[in-house]
């Protein structure tokens, strides 16, 4: 398979304006998202190629343009619907979960919302409580969802290619550390991902690490130094949090006997949580010992730098748990 | 009880000939129908066979008759939660919206979405929405897509009197003006947001909140299908020759509490006399077109016609059976 490398961001870039090239009826509006080229220049040179009419700056507005969005959505357009960061998002997330998530259900079918919301979610670097919040949790628990947590450049691409084709909302939890990232991605033109489906990005036979986002990275790094130490750990990388491939994670748990889940997101409810339930549910005579979560800390995220980094799970922690459940 | 005395409006709404007799009988027929079904929606829940909210138009129904009168076929329709009246204006079928109610696999969403939950593509209505103010946002966005697609329509986003102090409005009408968004926005002020007046809730005109966006605004007598039915006409001639939008206020009164729970007890039982036996929209209209000619015998083929639409709609939606249980997980994401 050609790959070329690429950052996150180009990533993005690239899925939305392939997208957009095949469907007229797939727009880009936002916060910022023309002139400035996007707050996080994920729209660099999409206002030249397509115009301000499908690649709109929105006034500050959240709650408004989230409804307008699915209004036209209602339509049957497909609005790509940036959110400067997901903390803004709960100014509209009233139209997200009662508007876009319930009405295909409310209406018996008949009308669905093809929409896509997108932007950078969890704490990125010293920005404080405000902006600073995992909401995984909160949109995967939303029937009338789908809910997608890209790591790497390709499920950047995948993903949101496969969300914007999709005919539900569809939530796109971003992450700006990755933004800058490089990896590599497959260079077809079709490359797409399917929403719904983990990825095992390292096969290992005595724990496994589940992560979305920026903690598959830390997985991997936890990965690495449990491999050092003669613990194979095999990393799913679970891109989509709703659906939730439960089938990935139940035969790796059936594999290695033992789970740690790695999550930014605070501990009650949390992604962790379910997992621990299914596999409890759905393994338990598989497993060798109790399901360990490592989630961010129970606390708003503080500003000093030593603070926050105790408030984020860190790889060390990862390789504390997966060492706690293979009991070395 | 005076006709309510026009407010000096933003910008002035002209006085109109009167309509052909036909019109003026359809629009009498739509009002009726309205009336009807809403007065067996009110008796269907009485006797339990319609549950939780229910919301009725009882009083209001010259609004949306005069409203929809003046719509092109290509214009949509979005509104709030009291919306049966809408859909019956919009043309969907008075058994479907019943059995809705009656939470049936024949409604229009197959009993899952209830009294404030319906939809029609093919109707172009977009809800029926429960949560007060949505419709606002989401009809800009309807306003949007026609826009988008260049094909001539106007949202039509109807919100009442409480819905228009949502801080999503003030986003919209801003956002709708700075595009040049073709959506009219009528305000249907029946003067109780569920129990809090007007006098208590809202500051200022509503017909006047768009003068800082730019956007022109009028106020017109509800209670009169003829004054609402030119000032849409006035109104939606302004969205689609200027491309943008309208707000227009329109002056009702619900006779019945803000749902069927609602005993009402913060408004006079004088006050609500007074528009029922002084303003009903109905009477008026009657009186208007006999003397303009019309036959009594005309209204009662109309009453009789009705009456039996009613009364089927009615026991289609009682006959019909309740959604299988099978439907308890259909239709939450598409293609599941």
């Amino acid at each position: 398979m050609t790959t070329q490398t690429q950052t996150v961001r180009e990533a993005i870039r690239d899925a939305m304006a392939l997208e957009m090239r095949a469907n007229q009826d797939v727009f880009l509006m936002g916060e910022e998202v023309a002139e400035y080229q996007g707050a996080y220049k994920c729209s660099q040179g999409m206002l030249a190629e397509f115009g301000e009419k499908r690649v709109i700056d929105t006034p500050i507005t959240e709650h408004g343009f989230a409804g307008l969005a699915v209004g036209a959505a209602f339509t049957g357009l497909r609005p790509i619907v940036e959110f400067m960061t997901w903390n803004f998002a709960m100014q509209g997330i009233d139209h997200i979960i009662n508007s876009a998530a319930k009405t295909l259900y409310m209406a018996g079918g008949q009308l669905g919302c093809p929409i896509v919301f997108r932007g950078p979610n969890g704490a990125a670097s010293r920005v404080g409580a405000q902006h600073s919040q995992c909401y995984a949790s909160w949109y995967a628990h939303v029937p009338g969802l789908k809910v997608v947590s890209p790591w790497s450049a390709a499920d950047a691409k995948g993903l949101l290619r496969a969300a914007i084709r999709d005919p539900n909302p569809v939530v796109v939890l971003e992450n700006e550390l990755l933004y800058g990232q490089a990896f590599e991605v497959p260079a077809n033109e079709d490359f797409v991902l399917p929403i719904g489906r983990a990825h095992v990005e390292r096969a290992g036979a005595d724990v496994t690490i589940c992560a979305h986002s920026i903690m598959v990275g830390k997985a991997l790094e936890a990965a690495d130094a449990l491999a050092a130490d003669g613990v194979g750990a095999e990393v799913i990388n679970l891109r989509s949090l709703r659906p939730l491939d439960t089938e990935a994670i139940l035969a790796s748990v059936r594999k290695t006997n033992r789970i740690v889940i790695a999550e930014e997101g605070w501990p009650f409810a949390g992604i962790g949580a379910a997992i621990s339930a299914l596999v409890t549910e759905q393994a338990f005579d598989h497993l060798d010992a109790p399901p360990a979560r490592v989630t961010g800390a129970d606390v708003p995220m503080p500003y000093a730098a030593n603070l926050e980094r105790l408030a984020l799970p860190q790889a060390a922690d990862i390789v504390r748990a997966a060492r706690g459940v293979c009991y070395v | 009880m005076p006709k309510e005395k026009p407010k000096n409006n933003v910008v002035a709404l002209r006085k109109v000939p009167l309509p052909a007799l036909e019109d003026m009988a359809a629009l009498w027929r739509l009002m009726l129908l309205i009336r009807r079904f809403e007065e067996k929606a009110g008796h269907l829940y009485g006797m339990g066979n319609i549950g939780g909210f229910c919301h009725l138009y009882i009083g209001q129904e010259a609004v949306v008759a005069g409203i929809s009168s003046a719509q092109a076929p290509q214009d949509t329709v979005v509104t709030s939660y009291r919306d049966h009246a809408h859909m019956l204006a919009c043309g969907m079928p008075p058994g479907e919206i019943m059995a809705e109610l009656t939470g049936r696999a024949t409604g229009s969403s197959r009993g899952k979405g209830g009294s404030m939950h319906m939809f029609s593509r093919d109707h172009r209505f977009y809800g029926g929405h429960g949560i007060v103010g949505a419709s606002t946002s989401i009809g800009t966005g309807l306003a949007f897509a026609h826009k988008y697609r260049g094909d001539g329509g106007v949202a039509v986003a109807y919100m009442g009197d409480g819905a228009a102090n949502q801080g999503q409005v003030a986003e919209c009408y801003n956002m709708a003006a700075l595009w040049g968004l073709p959506v009219l926005y009528v305000i249907e002020n029946n003067k109780y947001a569920m129990g809090t007046s007007v006098n208590r809730g809202v500051a200022g005109e509503l017909y006047k909140r768009g003068e800082g966006y730019g956007i022109p605004g009028a106020q017109v007598d509800g209670m009169d299908v003829l004054d609402v039915r030119a000032a849409a006409a006035q109104a939606l001639a302004h969205v689609r020759g200027a491309g943008g939008p309208f707000i227009l206020e329109v002056m009702t009164y619900r006779y019945r509490g803000h749902s069927m729970s609602d005993p009402a007890q913060y408004r006079s039982k004088e006050e609500v006399k007074t528009y029922r036996t002084e303003r009903d929209p109905i009477a008026a209209l009657k009186a208007r077109m006999l003397a303009a000619g019309a036959e009594e015998e005309a209204f009662k083929a109309v009453e009789r016609e009705i009456k039996e639409i009613i009364a089927a709609a009615a026991q289609f939606a009682l006959d019909s059976p309740e959604p299988e249980e099978g439907e308890l997980w259909t239709d939450v994401v598409v293609g599941e």
